[in-house]
């Protein structure tokens, strides 16, 4: 396990800016997610970290050391692909040995049909197939060891990848979107299965996802891309209840934060001392759904008709039309007696809940709700 | 009815039409060969005469085919043929390969420049350079020698529009985990595409072998001592000088020279079918 | 060597990444540096000596040679039997490209709905792709011979009279368009067979719902536009390969009688390689490759057409 540095890298392709200067620093053994939407950057900064692409400026370090001169095969690091890229001509437990034949083996003992039989061959041909069995036992995939990955599902092809990537003890292991080709009920599962891969390796894990459900489930850390840029770095609760801007605000949690438009008074209504903003009249403001109630309308501040029910069974999702263009949402038991749609409620939004951020989507700290 | 055509329409007038059809020139497609073996097998007696027969009335086989093999080294030939298409497709894919994958997965200075010289390549048949090719190989006083019958087939370009295009389809992905996994440049070619290409190598293989064992232009201009005679040259010139009108034993030469590929073919008809639409395709 | 027409370059470059590192350069060129080598030295370098070649008087052996400028060209123009040459070789072409793509789209029609014996035939008319054309170019000599030859024999029972076919000033060029398609045809055909299973299904059975009555209108309404980029491609392809004609030209005929089967490469052979004259040559060789780029251009534009009228 090592520390991961990321200094300062910036990577365009042609004259489109891909990546803007990204800082981020990951701790030997914590598992770091990447998220952000599509395109932002997240596989371009993986791949430089992995030293699949160069980066036009900045610096790598691994371990404290600076890789920029070495290749990827000499980073000793792991990667786990969208699609798996597994070797479709070689078994599953071909598969998983690839990088330990290419790293344990010399030239010679790596040829086929004589390579076996020179010295020390067999042993550490031996000593691979112990790995590979083993990896395959504690992924539970032995069974398939000389199947090919075209007659496997995709999690088991998910599973064989990951095991082409543990079999070897890296430094780090950086994962693209590995789990982006599962369907919902397989991926929840693998979910958990790396997290606990992560808690027993004790190794670097740095995770790209766009699905930020797997980014909280799994990590200790998330960082939030946009753009090309890092826009907040933190723990899965801190990204979620206190975002730095309100592009990460929207990015995380699902259903999406409600966010209004609010002048200083209707602030003021909501609990909110906006005196001290730079603009107290240019606010937006954000809450999430389970922050707000309904209520009866008469004397609320923010009142909305019931255009629409969501059940999700654990949850009832009510959106209500109000003054600004986009609907609120709001969460409520199923089992608490249900709103029609066509009615008219008040919202009661919890002041120590509501975000605060400039027109620019800036947050700004110091305009808190009362009780906060 | 195009698809799920009823069973009767198995037996309709139409479809007995086409394959009465398909028949006759299934029959004329076949003669040349057909004639080819049956003359192999008469005496002259019964070949130079107006009558008519499939069916040798006395099997001259063994005189025939005895006598073309004494009269020309068709055995050289057929080795010549297979030294010369082997090496041709040795060197022709060990070049190629690399290549082809270093042209549709790196990035290097003059990648656009080298896709244009193969590209160009692609326009010129050989034949239209076959002078300067003699006048080189004559320069280097390489005529009449193996190194003269191969040497303007080392490279393909075609061999390497080819592969480059499988390459192209090939995920990205797969090339960078083996870079992850400890992979050199080299031995993401032979480890990893030339495995998962296999059947756009075979192809191309059978393609090249077709090409060059039939070839008679080229050899015809580079080599001209019998014992590296290819056996397209071996058989005319067993026509020109030897059998005359012994058409039995022309026959039997011609069949002798005839049979490997066809043989294969048959033996290996979809890979072949297959292998040539797919270069042609491509 | 080059079977192949050019389509339009599709150049998707995985990355506009330049990997700076210079040993992933180095390791780069280690993989083409053998092909670009030999591609510079057995394609580029015999093609600029080629039209070197052909603006002097050089004569292989010779000890001086001069240059002529366009000399070559212009007795050329004035060489009737040149222009012979490419006369003969342009109505080969259009013989053979037209007789086997006809008879290719055919069989290949035929063969679609032809159920358990398809193989079969495929197999059949493919069989003179694979072998040996001089070979059986010797086969078909025999089987042509005016006295013992099959065909007249055959010809004979339906009362035509016997015919030296190879030696007949009218009869020798068509003869060889014939063995030409009889050796052409089934490689057209593959190509339309694997033109035709692309079609798919859903769209005859679209036709039909649509009231395609017959199965012409079939054909006219889904198969003949959906398999004109094939068809295309099967004409360019046999165009070049016609051109190309030697084979059967220098092993039965010479040339002959009286230049009716003079065609162009045959003529380039005997100039270079019999007589000697290699300026002269070399100039018919790069007739020989503009004429080629010209069926690719027309190819290319013809694409390129197509593409836009979408
Ligand atoms: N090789 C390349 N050449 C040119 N542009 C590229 C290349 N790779 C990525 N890009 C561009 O860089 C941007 C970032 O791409 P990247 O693959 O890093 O996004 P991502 O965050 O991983 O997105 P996704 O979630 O869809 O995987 C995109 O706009 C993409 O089009
Ligand atoms: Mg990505």
């Amino acid at each position: 396990m090592a520390r991961i540095e990321i200094d300062g890298i910036e990577k365009r392709f042609g004259r489109t800016p891909v990546l803007r200067g990204i800082d981020l620093d990951v701790a030997a053994g914590e598992f770091l997610s990447l998220v952000g939407p599509s395109g932002c950057g997240k596989s371009t900064l993986l791949r430089i970290v992995a030293g699949l692409t160069r980066e036009d400026r900045g610096a790598i370090r691994l371990a404290g050391e600076d890789v920029d001169h070495l290749a990827a095969r000499d980073r000793d690091l792991a990667m786990v692909f969208q699609n798996y890229a597994l070797y479709p001509h070689l078994t599953v437990a071909e598969n998983i040995a690839v990088p330990l034949v290419m790293r344990r083996l010399t030239t010679a003992q790596r040829l086929p049909l004589v390579g076996r039989h020179l010295s020390g061959s067999r042993a550490a041909h031996a000593a691979i197939a112990a790995d590979v069995a083993r990896v395959a036992e504690t992924l539970g995939i032995a069974a398939l060891a000389n199947r090919r990955p075209g007659e496997l599902s995709g999690g088991q092809r998910q599973r064989i990848a990951l095991g082409r990537a543990m079999v070897r003890r890296p430094k780090a292991f950086l994962m693209d979107e590995p789990l982006s080709n599962l369907d919902a009920k397989l991926r929840v599962e693998m979910r958990s299965e790396i997290a606990s891969l992560h808690r027993r390796l004790e190794t670097t894990f740095v995770y790209v996802t766009h699905d930020q459900a797997e980014a909280m489930t799994m990590s200790d850390r998330i960082a939030v891309m946009m753009d090309g840029a890092v826009l907040q770095v933190g723990t899965p609760d801190a990204v979620y209840a206190d975002p730095d801007d309100l592009r990460v605000a929207e990015f995380v949690g699902s259903p999406k934060i409600n966010v209004i438009t609010a002048d200083a008074a209707l602030a003021a209504a909501l609990g909110v001392d906006a005196t001290r903003a730079p603009d107290p009249d240019g606010l937006r403001l954000a809450f999430r759904t389970e922050a707000v109630r309904l209520v009866d309308p008469t004397g609320a501040a923010l009142a909305g008709r019931v255009v629409h029910l969501e059940n999700f069974g654990s949850d009832l999702m009510v959106h209500l039309a109000v003054a600004a263009a986009v609907p609120i949402v709001v969460r409520r038991d199923p089992h608490d007696p249900r709103p029609r749609i066509g009615e008219t409620w008040g919202l009661s939004i919890r002041p120590d809940r509501l975000l605060v951020f400039d027109a620019a989507g800036r947050r700004l700290r110091s305009v808190v709700g009362r009780g906060a | 009815m195009t698809r799920i055509g009823l069973p009767a329409r198995r037996f309709s007038v139409g479809a007995i039409a086409r394959d009465a059809v398909l028949l006759a020139l299934a029959v004329v497609t076949l003669a040349p060969f057909v004639w080819m073996v049956s003359t192999s097998l008469k005496a002259p007696d019964e070949i130079l005469t107006t009558d008519l027969h499939l069916w040798p009335r006395r099997l001259a086989a063994s005189e025939n085919y005895a006598h073309a093999f004494a009269a020309v080294p068709l055995g050289r030939y057929l080795l010549n043929g297979v030294i010369v298409t082997a090496t041709i497709l040795a060197l022709q894919l060990a070049i190629a390969v690399p290549a082809a994958f270093a042209l549709a997965k790196s990035e290097f200075r003059g990648r656009r420049l080298l896709f244009g010289a193969v590209l160009l390549g692609l326009l010129v048949p050989y034949h239209a350079i076959a002078v300067p090719l003699f006048v080189g190989l004559h320069a280097l006083g390489l005529l009449d020698t193996y190194a003269a019958l191969v040497t303007p087939f080392a490279i393909s370009v075609f061999g390497i529009f080819l592969m480059r295009q499988f390459f192209l389809s090939l995920p990205d992905d797969l090339v960078d985990a083996a870079r992850m996994d400890g992979m050199s440049e080299l031995a993401i070619v032979w480890r990893v595409m030339v495995p998962a290409a296999g059947p756009a190598i075979s192809a191309f293989a059978i393609f090249s072998v077709v090409a060059h064992w039939n070839d008679y232009f080229w050899p015809l201009i580079a080599v001209s001592s019998d014992t590296l005679f290819t056996p397209p040259l071996g058989v005319v010139a067993f026509r020109n000088d030897d059998a005359g009108t012994n058409y039995g034993v022309l026959m039997a030469a011609a069949t002798v020279i005839v049979t490997p590929l066809v043989a294969a073919f048959l033996l290996a008809q979809r890979r072949f079918v297959e292998g040539i639409a797919f270069t042609g395709v491509k | 060597m080059t079977e192949m027409s050019v389509s339009a370059p599709a150049d998707r470059s995985i990355a506009g990444e330049r990997p700076r590192r210079p040993h992933e350069e180095r390791a780069a060129w280690g993989l083409v540096g053998p092909a670009a080598t030999l591609i510079g030295l057995i394609l580029v370098v015999p093609l600029i000596v080629v039209v070197a070649l052909s603006l002097t008087d050089y004569q292989l052996g010779a000890k001086a040679w001069r240059f002529v400028g366009f000399a070559n060209y212009a007795d050329l123009a004035g060489d009737p039997v040149f222009w012979r040459s490419i006369a003969n070789t342009a109505l080969y072409a259009v013989a053979v490209v037209a007789g086997s793509t006809g008879l290719g789209l055919a069989v290949a029609l035929a063969l679609q709905g032809s159920g358990a014996l398809a193989p079969v035939w495929r197999t059949i008319f493919f069989l003179p792709v694979m072998a040996s054309l001089v070979a059986m170019a010797i086969v078909w000599e025999f089987m042509l011979h005016p006295t013992f030859g099959l065909v007249n024999a055959v010809l004979g029972l339906v009362g035509v009279a016997p015919m030296n076919w190879l030696q007949n000033g009218a009869t020798a060029l068509p003869a060889l368009a014939v063995i030409g398609v009889w050796q052409q045809f089934g490689f057209a055909m593959v190509l339309f067979l694997a033109g035709l299973s692309g079609i798919p299904t859903s769209l005859y059975d679209a036709a039909e719902m649509d009231g395609a009555p017959s199965a012409w209108a079939r054909f006219r309404l889904v198969t003949w536009p959906l398999l004109a980029p094939v068809t295309l491609f099967v004409v360019v392809i046999s165009t070049i390969r016609s051109f190309q004609v030697f084979d059967t030209v220098h092993a039965l005929t010479k040339g002959g009688p009286n230049k009716v089967t003079e065609v162009l490469l045959y003529t380039m052979y005997a100039e270079g390689f019999e007589f000697f004259r290699t300026g002269r040559a070399a100039a018919i060789a790069v007739v020989f490759v503009a004429a080629m780029l010209v069926v690719t251009l027309t190819k290319v534009l013809l694409v390129e057409k197509r593409i836009h009228a979408r």
